[in-house]
């Protein structure tokens, strides 16, 4: 691993000379480039989102969003969100305590398979749960003897979003954690502080902008997830379709308008998301730099 | 320093966390689950406030009917993998069978527990073209013109698509004289025309009216006036062509669910109250084919027009049990004659 | 490894003064098992009880198949174009002081931030025949939505931040005394990119490419609104593990999800090993 001494963040701004940078035209049609490509693919999307959710004026708007089976689907979600993110931020620290701040054998293995939900299909995680927990599967007929319910039901929902964020508090935290080295932790230590003294006085303050960043991720994941929800949900109005999954219902109910109200619900997350965690980079650049890129 | 109040922040995120954990839901006397296929949702919305305030009227007592809609054989597999609905009121009897096999949560005998086999309704496949019919489409036969898009969901997972595709086959059976090697033909050929296979009935609509795409919809009767309502009767025209198949869409208690939430009262009330003056009423306004006309006034059956139509049972299909391994079966006709199109 | 003298046995970890290996450890290993692991086992266990004869037929079945060439293909394009786009759109930002720079580096993340179905819904009314973008590609002849083309559009809306991100850091560490040293010497600006900066930025990009590559194969939410779903023709793999498993056949649905599992964790050591192998040459 690199050594802990701190790279310094020179501005790359300043003035450059000719030589090492693209001439004008070259620098205009890279310029148009990157501004028809983003607009086409990330701007355009966004404007149809709120253009559709306001097409039949405010007060449908409004009547969408008030409507009782939405407002349920806005509660799962925030109440699936709740449970899921605090779970994967204590184990996102926990791991990354154990990963970043030690030397042990299948290290890189142990890393390899906390990515893996980045790459499993949702609808992967999803199906893995019926397998698990539905009446045919493995564990089918002895949760109905004891009367639990997961798979149809908030326990299921709450365990494929876990599934899927499973890595974002992690993979933020385990980098940043790397790059600091130890050297504080083990000062405070020969100060006589103790191991939990030493988390909470030290680490956290160091780490916790990373944190709050991989939090936000995970937050946005959470609430928007949709293909595995979708497979455990059951969709019942009311009572398990979270907000992403009461869109697809009011899409197939020919009730476009209420449907991208909703998606514009998500999508004003998705603004305000994207807004903290740029204001993050703005205050905290330095200390977030290293946790760029997943 | 910033210590403080990162700590502030943690904690304002616990107590919002701990805030939407209280937002619990609030349970009526009784909650019944209606697990149902795509195009219902509008007929069961208000069907389930009918019967809310009739059970009220009747025994007093408040009970609370769940919806839950997708893809007719999608649902019937939530059911067998433990959804636990009361009822299940889905697009075909096959459906309802793979239940009875597969999870043994429904009593093989289930089809005599409700009047005519446990279909308190029939509804048939018709077409909805552009507005004035510019590809000239009236019957099945047209539908393999040159230029003509179909759009139908697939029948593998959506009811309505086997009805589809069983109302062409019959169609293409009468015209070549049961020879099968030309049915098949014909409808291999029939899906060769179709762009989009959407996974349920609800989604093929979408696709034909929202999106602008194919120049036809096979689509249950009243999904179709359903979409002259949605979208305007001056961009659609039904077209009913000469034969069509007879649907019957049945319904049935679950009744290892219903025994374990000892809610067999309300849930048998609940689907007897289907063949009532008032449910089937409410099933006529919805365009589908009360299976009690007496039951409801003239004027609402006046749409409905007779039309030739073939039953599930007819020897060419030989009933459900036989007919979805047949052709809708790993392996079966479908699977024979939807090839890679290249 | 390092400094660990080779003393009697083995040694699972290295010495340290700081406390909590046992109890972090513990807690990660028992909650990735519990919520990782044990699930994708009975994954593995359900499809290793089909027998290899059946497995087999199911996993050279025609459309199995095509969904994992459609699936594999569509991502392999999205991503390939999220290079080339997504690295001049990091060079765009990195280099260049424009208005708005702000705002236009944070939307790039939007695609990690909006919900896919949201993405899809949205995508599909932009790129139907009736949309804005549709509208103006049919009189073309160039149909989007509900073919191939459109999971691709899809898929290059979820990718483009896993490319921008991953290069956009590397680009900020290039040191510019490399680029001086290039003109000095006599190479056009052309020179300098194609010879001396794209080969330090290869590891970064084929890791860019590789997450959006795997984040694509496995995409379902955004695609499936904007796909024609078309066996054979536009059915992507996570597609048809959900039909298999409408149509009651589990035993299909497992065998598919368990070669994409296989396929994706692959593809992750891959990427691990690209990351290793760069930071030994380049680190």
């Amino acid at each position: 691993m690199a050594d802990p001494e701190i790279k310094s963040y020179a501005p790359h701004h300043e003035s450059q000379s000719a030589a090492v940078t693209e001439s004008r035209p070259a620098k205009a049609v890279l310029m148009i480039v990157t501004f028809a490509f983003l607009g086409i693919f990330l701007l355009l999307p966004l404007i149809v989102v709120f253009n559709e959710a306001f097409a039949k004026g405010l007060s449908a708007y409004t009547e969408a969003l008030t409507n009782p089976d939405t407002r349920s689907a806005i509660h799962l979600t925030l109440l699936v969100a709740a449970i899921s993110v605090p779970l994967n931020v204590v184990f996102g620290i926990s791991a990354a305590w154990a990963i970043a701040k030690f030397e042990f054998k299948g290290k890189a293995f142990l890393t390899t398979l906390i990515d893996l939900p980045f790459s499993v299909s949702p609808v992967i995680s999803g199906l893995v749960y019926v397998l698990l927990f539905g009446a045919q599967g493995l564990l089918g007929a002895w949760l109905k003897a004891h009367g639990i319910v997961i798979l149809f039901a908030v326990p299921g929902i709450v365990l494929a979003t876990i599934f899927v964020t499973f890595p974002f508090v992690a993979r933020e935290l385990i980098p940043l954690m790397q790059e600091q080295g130890n050297g504080d932790e083990e000062a405070a230590l020969s100060l006589g502080a103790n191991g939990w003294q030493a988390f909470w006085y030290v680490t956290l303050p160091n780490v916790k902008w990373g944190l709050l960043y991989g939090v936000l991720l995970c937050n946005a994941r959470a609430m928007g997830e949709f293909g595995a929800v979708s497979v455990v949900s059951g969709h019942i109005r009311g009572l398990t379709n979270t907000m992403p999954l009461h869109v697809e219902i009011l899409y197939n109910e020919y009730n476009a308008a209420a449907a991208f109200a909703v998606a514009s619900l998500l999508a004003g997350l998705a603004l305000v998301t994207l807004v903290l965690k740029t204001l993050l980079e703005m205050r905290y650049g330095a200390e977030l730099a290293a946790t760029r890129g997943h | 320093m910033t210590n403080p109040h990162f700590r502030k922040l943690l904690g304002a995120l616990v107590a919002a966390s701990v805030q939407f954990g209280t937002l619990g839901f609030a349970f009526a006397d009784t909650t019944i689950l209606n697990v149902s296929y795509d195009p219902t949702r509008e007929l069961y919305k208000q069907f389930d406030e009918a019967f809310v305030a009739h059970w009220k009227a009747e025994t007093g007592e408040t009970v609370t009917v769940q919806q839950s809609h997708g893809g007719s054989g999608a649902q019937a597999r939530a059911v067998i993998d433990g959804l636990d609905a009361d009822v299940v009121t889905l697009a075909l009897e096959g459906d309802i069978n793979a239940i009875v096999s597969k999870s043994k949560k429904i009593n093989p005998d289930w089809r005599t527990k409700f009047e005519n086999n446990s279909a308190p309704y029939t509804s048939t496949i018709v077409f909805l073209v552009r507005k004035g019919n510019p590809k000239g489409i009236h019957d099945w036969g047209d539908l393999v013109k040159d230029d003509v898009q179909v759009i139908t969901p697939n029948p593998k997972t959506s009811g309505g698509a086997r009805w589809n595709y069983l109302a062409a086959w019959a169609y293409a059976n009468a015209k070549d004289g049961g020879d099968e090697a030309k049915t098949k033909e014909f409808v291999g050929n029939l899906y060769g025309h179709v762009p989009v296979l959407d996974t349920g009935a609800r989604g093929a609509t979408v696709t034909f009216a929202q999106k602008g795409l194919g120049d036809v919809l096979l689509a249950w009767e009243n999904e179709a006036y359903l979409a002259l309502d949605e979208f305007g009767a001056d961009n659609f025209d039904i077209v009913y062509p000469p034969t069509s198949i007879l649907a019957e869409p049945p319904v049935a208690v679950v009744d290892a669910n219903v025994d374990a939430k000892g809610t067999r009262k309300v849930a048998e009330a609940y689907l007897s109250y289907l063949y009532s003056k008032e449910g089937q009423t409410l099933i006529a306004k919805n365009h589908y084919r009360p299976s009690k006309p007496d039951l409801v006034p003239a004027e609402d059956l006046a749409k409905l027009p007779e039309i030739k139509l073939i039953t599930i049972d007819d020897p060419l299909f030989g009933g459900w049990k036989k007919a979805q391994p047949y052709h809708f079966g790993d392996g079966g006709i479908f699977d024979q004659i939807y090839k890679p199109a290249q | 490894m390092t400094t660990a003298p080779a003393k009697a046995g083995w040694r699972f970890r290295q010495p340290s003064v700081i406390p909590g290996f046992g109890l972090t450890l513990g807690f990660s290993l028992a909650y990735l098992t519990l919520i990782i692991l044990i699930p994708l086992s009975g994954l593995v266990w359900r499809s290793a009880a089909l027998g290899w004869a059946d497995f087999w037929a199911i996993a050279t079945d025609r459309r199995t198949i095509n969904a994992l060439e459609i699936s594999f293909g569509t991502a392999f394009i999205a991503a390939a174009v999220n290079v080339v786009f997504g690295t001049i759109v990091a060079w765009v930002l990195v280099r260049y002081n424009f208005p708005g720079r702000r705002i236009v580096d944070a939307m790039v993340d939007l695609p990690f931030a909006l919900p896919t179905a949201v993405a899809g819904i949205a995508l599909t009314t932009l790129y139907a025949p009736n949309g804005w973008l549709g509208s103006l590609l049919a009189p073309l002849g160039i149909k989007v939505a509900y073919t191939p083309l459109g999971i691709v559009i899809a898929l290059i809306f979820i990718g483009l931040p896993f490319v921008v991100r991953t290069v956009q850091p590397i680009m900020e560490e290039i040191d510019k005394e490399v680029e001086e040293v290039a003109a000095t010497l006599g190479a056009n600006r052309f020179q300098t990119i194609a010879r001396v900066l794209l080969p330090g930025l290869a590891p970064a990009i084929v890791t860019g490419f590789a997450l959006a590559f795997a984040r694509g194969v496995g995409e379902y939410g955004s695609v499936i609104f904007i796909a024609g779903n078309l066996p054979y023709k536009s059915e992507i793999a996570p597609l048809l593990i959900v039909i298999r498993l409408e149509e009651y056949n589990y035993a299909a649905a497992t065998a598919i999800a368990a070669i994409m599992l296989a396929l994706s964790f692959v593809m992750l050591l891959v990427i691990n090993l690209v990351q290793t192998w760069s930071r030994k040459r380049y680190g």
